[in-house]
């Protein structure tokens, strides 16, 4: 395939990226509740049937049977690439991502493997219900064996889902539905597939080491672009993968602006952020202020528009965590 | 070619000399962790491998699951190194009694959740319409699984696509510690399979022949398109749940009951209908018992795995 450049939106880079998949790697097959025939819920899935015919199949509402058999068909040697509607979702399936897939490789001392790519999507929504709005990416983060990504952008939605399917271990792809319409954007298409792991700098800066992922990389660099006015100048790191997680591009960043902060759309406690936090404190980099840790605090996610834009992130509150943080030291 | 009942006398042997000697290997202290014990239970992994194709299907078990591997094929003595805990065990010590598995051999584990290991079936009946190799998957679990979602879901997704999948219950009449009539609805099991669209069976678990006339009737019609098949094997456990289960939940007489109808009681009654004497049946026997002990010696001998090994193989590479 030749490198060559499409306007894409967020889910038809998906959508290419699938399609690249079913092309290139004959051995996978793609399955999941209403992605064939009716091409997905949100249309991330359009065409792929049609395409390439019986490997892409509509499955009963059973996550557990979806989860289970891309693992057995990964053990038998497909590269199985599953959606699930709602991360929400993989609740009721946990065991098969936890207690079966991550453990294929490691009980037969890599012999076996399981390939398997978990797309799913999530984030709140105004009006969506406690059941459709979490981000819960530090429940998967917490399971060694899992590979984990929150693809951004266009580029990387494409880029990140192609990396996973590639990948041997079982790999998670986290979207956003908020992102899937977003604007056409130019992306390259038909490169070299990149190996799983590394962060992306979104913006530089000297003052404020800003660590994020998902749906809050777009506010935090609209966040930047405000606190620059100020003369605060902030690094924004997309973690991309957060298994693997670029902790030297953290690290290495901190030692330059001596302050870390991370955003998140998850709830606080137990989330990633604390792990990223975490990782730079045990490597001895040196803080002149203490990390901050935005989020949604520890609620329930409500359905109503008035009381999420209560709870969730966004550009002000990023710009006021960042604000204290310089001022408390300065 | 089809194995005589002589051959699943002495699988069936292999197996219950090798469960008595985990036992003992148990009771001892050799053993780490629960141990699942097969014994009464037979004739079922005896029977099901000979109706099976060795060369593509595959097996998924449950915890209760070294009769599977042994008819199977498995190396004895890894076996009994990987309950050890020992390095050259089928899993390297990873698994343990509860959670080996031997994909050389085509047989692709226990599975420690009840009832988990039915979705992987499916996928590999699933992976075996597109890599051309006519592969039926074979799910063996117990009664208590037949009340978990996943193999609800598994049963489901296999009968809607007509996939090639087995799926084997062994119903030894307790879920756990709990008799599985008092946790049903309906106790006839295998009329499950009708509201799935397959068809359900029920047999004498204890009878391998019956076993593996069910398993290869069930195989040929995967193979031919006919989709999934539920079969209901009928039988007792003679042991606990786990070693040092003292069952007080089992009426009094229950197990000396069930063991004048065990497999190798009837398995024996008819080979000596068949024209074998006592001293060839004993020979078996003596055979099978002198080649579980020197693999269990054998595995004694191996080294502990190595804690320097602990952390590999979580990734590819």
């Amino acid at each position: 395939m030749t490198a060559e450049q499409t306007v894409v939106t967020y889910g038809g880079a998906v959508n290419a990226a699938l399609t690249r998949s079913l092309d290139e790697r004959t051995e996978t097959i793609l399955f999941g509740e209403d992605v064939a025939l009716p091409g997905g819920v949100f249309g991330i899935t359009k065409g792929l049937q049609s395409s390439f015919g019986d490997r892409v199949f509509d499955t009963p509402i059973s996550e557990t049977a979806i989860l289970g058999a891309a693992v057995g068909a990964a053990m038998m040697g497909r590269r199985p690439i599953v959606e699930i509607m709602w991360m929400d979702f993989t609740l009721v399936a946990m065991d098969q991502l936890v207690n079966q897939a991550a453990n294929v490789s490691y009980l037969s001392r890599g012999n076996v493997k399981a390939p398997m790519t978990v797309r799913m999507q999530q984030g709140s929504q105004p009006g969506a219900c406690a059941q459709h709005s979490q981000c819960l990416e530090a429940l998967l983060t917490h399971i060694p064996g899992l590979r984990v990504c929150v693809p951004a952008t266009p580029q990387d939605a494409y880029d990140l889902l192609l990396a996973a399917v590639w990948c041997n271990d079982p790999t998670i792809v986290i979207e956003n539905r908020n992102l899937y319409f977003g604007k056409k954007v130019t992306i390259m298409v038909g490169h070299d597939v990149q190996e799983i792991g590394g962060s992306i700098t979104r913006h530089r800066g000297n003052d404020v080491t800003l660590v994020t992922w998902g749906s809050m990389v777009a506010p935090s660099l609209e966040a930047a672009e405000i606190l620059e006015i100020e003369g605060v100048t902030v690094d924004v790191i997309d973690a991309r993968w957060l298994n693997p997680f670029d902790t030297l591009a953290v690290c290495e960043s901190v030692t330059r602006t001596g302050r870390l902060a991370v955003v998140h759309e998850a709830t606080l406690t137990g989330a990633f952020s604390s792990q990223v936090v975490a990782g730079v404190v045990e490597a001895g980099v040196p803080l002149v202020a203490p990390p901050v840790r935005i989020g949604s605090p520890d609620t329930r996610i409500p359905a109503a528009p008035s009381l999420l834009g209560a709870v969730v992130p966004n550009v002000s509150t990023i710009v006021e965590a960042l604000r204290r943080m310089v001022t408390r030291e300065d | 070619m089809t194995e005589s009942l002589l051959d699943h006398y002495r699988v069936m042997w292999r197996i219950r000399l090798f469960e008595e000697k985990t036992r003992d290997l148990k009771v001892r202290g050799d053993v780490s962790g629960s141990v699942h014990l097969c014994i009464g239970q037979e004739a079922i992994a005896a029977g099901a491998l000979g109706g099976l194709n060795r060369s593509v299907d595959v097996v998924f078990s449950t915890y209760r699951g070294h009769g599977y591997a042994i008819a199977s094929g498995s190396d004895l003595t890894a076996l009994f190194a990987e309950i050890l805990g020992r390095g050259a065990g089928l899993n390297g010590g990873r698994g343990g009694s509860a959670y080996l598995s031997d994909p050389d051999n085509n047989f692709f584990g226990e599975n420690s959740i009840v009832g988990a290991g039915a979705p992987h079936a499916v996928g590999a009946a699933l992976a075996g319409l597109f890599d051309g190799s006519n592969r039926v998957a074979l799910s063996a679990f117990g009664d208590g699984a037949m009340n978990q979602g996943a193999v609800h879901e598994a049963m489901n997704m296999a009968g809607a696509f007509g996939l090639p999948v087995i799926f084997l219950l062994e119903n030894n009449r307790y879920s756990e510690l709990t008799p599985i009539t008092a946790m049903v609805g309906d106790v006839e099991l295998y009329q499950r399979a009708d509201s799935y669209g397959f068809e359900g069976i029920q047999i004498d678990g204890n009878d391998p022949t019956v076993v593996l006339d069910a398993v290869r009737s069930a195989r040929d019609r995967a193979a031919r398109g006919g989709g999934p098949t539920l079969i209901e094997a009928m039988t007792e456990r003679l042991v606990g749940h786990y070693v040092g289960d003292v069952q007080q939940y089992r009426p009094a007489g229950e197990i000396d009951d069930a063991k004048t109808r065990e497999p190798l009681v009837i398995s024996a009654q008819k080979l000596l209908v068949q024209g074998f004497d006592d001293v060839e049946l004993k020979s078996v026997e003596t055979q099978e018992r002198d080649r579980v002990a020197s693999a269990a010696s054998a595995a004694l001998q191996l080294p502990f795995a190595d804690p320097a090994t602990a952390l590999e193989f979580v990734y590819d590479s």
